[in-house]
């Protein structure tokens, strides 16, 4: 029984690890320059913004309650989108990911029509739906819970606007899982819920997580759809437009580069800490 | 090892529709303690068979039974059927104990029970030094052994094996079916064990089932299987070369009878007369290079058509005609000058030759 199971592996390994490949032929380097323009194309913008402000000029603005309200309410939304599209969006992933079924094209249609519509126009097609005259603004409305000028009415303009991100990602994560191993867990004893737990959910994790991750940096920077249903209260994106309307472009910079230097540091650090855990397996 | 329990595995009429595979009236009956192996070709629904067996596929017609308990719709959690895949299935995120230990803890025991347990069943299957290793660090063979051990751990009343040997290179698929051999000794765990290598069923199986086409064509002991093949599926693919059909006159002439086949007789010995078939083994043909002077009954004259070189054995086909296949060393084909075009003898007792 000797070792030599996945001779494969370490030839990709070695393969990886050839830094000199990088610039082995004229095409590979026609090809660096060509994708180093659209990384400046990205990074010069962003460097501009964040080096344009002085620190001093930053923490000041940070302690602008107005400000730093927006970008809480921006982080505490986003992260109730990503929560409810997790309770409800990876059950359907993993229906997906492991059931044909009639419509499921249809299914995951819908689940990405969010990405190609304006996001204006989704803002607009939920406030038809969840505005104060609607059936539903109403039922919910009884309940105390009203959507246009309000918080729920900026989780929901997030969700609807990113949670294809979140699906999809789960979905590729259940694929990746080899159904017969939730087999052989069932003949061992699992219950379909205790295969899904033990064996499903945990080896999926990491595309799940990936998914939330992406998922709530988008409902960060989402604008079209918030600004439609909840002007007030404000959140980040909201506040930048404002201050740039009504001040112009340098009371507005300072608000910018702050909200991007905190969506940057919260995104590199999940995604670090993600990463981790990949290692870790 | 104690108290492994010994189930009695009946199939009554199972009938399974998928996409690609679909079983047909199997019946299936396997004694408790008994190590079946069900052989046929690739695509035969050996796979959906076993499957279904352990609850994860619902037959459209029939009945399972284990201890005259009928399960066809328990689910496969609580059937007590143990189940190991071709490649081996293991838990990627459980380190080789928690693998083994993953029943165990389904089933709450304790964690003292599942040290104990686990400690056993490896040193059962020689992992014990493995046991805090991922699975991805393992070679086939260990980590088919993992999965032997998974199984097994929670004493299953029935076993499934599923191609176990088959992703394995033939060196660790050697040791590996010893070691299965073993382990049925040691546990006596009533054993359905799916494969297409006829040597590996034979090496293994109390009794051989053989499946084609989603049925069941033969059900027998190695030997049986092997000398007398039911139908020309089962005598080609046990590896009977050589395959006839002819017809018997009905006249016994002193305990023989004789077959015609392309204008060949044949001595015989069988009940059966009018249209048959016949199977001969390679290795029951002698080659020589001078009519040979013996008990064979039968000896022709022929010319090489083919040889065809496997290594340290060849295939020599030699047409009369009918054209015979015969299995010689290559030291034979190397000394005798073997070479196609020329003439030789065969001789075959007629006892060797199969009628069915």
């Amino acid at each position: 029984m000797a070792d030599k199971q996945h001779p494969t592996d370490q030839k990709h390994l070695a393969d990886k690890k050839r830094p000199l490949a990088l610039f082995s032929d004229k095409m590979r380097v026609s090809f660096i320059v060509l994708g180093t323009i659209l990384i400046l194309f990205v990074a010069w913008p962003l460097l501009r913004t964040i080096t344009s402000s002085s620190p001093a000029i930053l923490w000041q603005t940070l302690l602008d309650r107005e400000v730093h309200n927006a970008i809480l309410l921006t982080f505490y939304t986003s992260l109730v989108a990503t929560g409810i599209a997790f309770v409800c969006g990876v059950p359907l992933a993993y229906l997906l990911a492991r059931v044909e079924f009639p419509g499921k094209q249809l299914i995951e249609g819908i689940i990405d029509v969010p990405v190609v519509v304006p996001h204006s126009a989704a803002g607009i097609a939920l406030l038809m739906v969840f505005g104060r005259r609607s059936l539903l603004g109403q039922a919910f409305g009884t309940l105390g819970l009203k959507f246009v000028s309000a918080t729920p009415g900026i989780v929901i303009a997030m969700l609807f606007v990113s949670l294809s991100l979140l699906v999809d990602s789960a979905r590729e994560g259940f694929e990746a899982v080899d159904p017969r191993l939730e087999r052989v867990a069932r003949t061992l004893g699992a219950s379909p819920w205790e295969a899904f737990w033990r064996i499903s959910f945990p080896l999926a994790w990491r595309s799940i997580l990936a998914g939330m991750i992406l998922m709530w940096a988008r409902g960060l920077s989402e604008f079209g759809a918030v600004v439609i249903l909840a002007y007030h209260p404000m959140v980040a994106p909201v506040l930048l437009y404002e201050r740039f309307e009504s001040f112009g472009l340098k009371y507005a910079r300072p608000v910018a580069t702050l909200v991007i230097l905190i969506c940057l540091t919260a995104f590199v650090a999940l995604r670090l800490t993600a990463g981790r855990k990949r290692d870790g397996t | 090892m104690r108290g492994h329990r010994r189930g009695k595995v009946q199939v009554r009429g199972l009938w399974v529709d998928l996409k690609e595979f679909h079983l047909r009236q199997i019946d299936l009956d396997v004694a408790a303690g008994e190590y079946f192996v069900v052989l046929g070709p690739t695509g035969a629904g050996k796979t959906v068979l076993l499957e279904t067996i352990a609850g994860l596929y619902r037959p459209g017609k029939g009945r399972i039974s284990i201890d005259d308990e009928d399960i066809t719709h328990v689910p496969p959690e609580r059937r007590g059927i143990g189940f190991v895949y071709q490649d081996y299935a293991l838990f990627p995120h459980l380190n080789v104990a928690e693998n083994i230990a993953f029943g165990l803890k389904l089933r709450r025991a304790d964690r003292e029970t599942i040290n104990e347990r686990v400690t056993a069943m490896g040193q059962l299957l020689g992992i014990d030094h493995l046991l805090h290793r991922r699975p991805r660090t393992l070679s086939g063979g260990e980590q088919q052994r993992v999965a032997l051990a998974r199984a097994l751990v929670v004493e299953p009343r029935l076993l499934l094996l599923d191609e176990p040997l088959s992703a394995l290179d033939p060196e660790t698929r050697e040791e590996l079916q010893r070691a299965m051999a073993h382990l049925h000794r040691e546990l006596g765990t009533t054993t359905i064990h799916v494969t297409h290598d006829f040597e590996e069923a034979v090496a293994l199986g109390d009794r051989i089932g053989v499946v084609h086409r989603g049925q069941v064509v033969q059900v027998g002991s190695p030997e049986e299987i092997f000398r007398k093949p039911a139908s020309e599926f089962v005598a080609r693919f046990v590896g009977a070369r050589n395959i006839f059909r002819g017809r018997i006159s009905g006249m016994d002439q002193g305990g023989y009878k004789m077959l015609s086949l392309d204008g060949v007789e044949i001595a015989v010995v069988t009940d059966l007369t009018g249209p048959v078939r016949a199977s001969l083994r390679p290795e029951d043909i002698i080659l020589s290079e001078e009519p040979l002077r013996s008990s064979a009954r039968n000896c022709f004259q022929g010319r090489v058509a083919d040889i065809s070189d496997r290594g340290t054995v060849a295939y020599v086909t030699i047409c009369v005609p009918p054209c015979f296949t015969c299995v010689v060393t290559r030291r034979s084909v190397e000394e005798m000058k073997l070479q196609d075009g020329m003439e030789v003898y065969i001789a075959f007792k007629a006892a060797a030759v199969h009628v069915f």
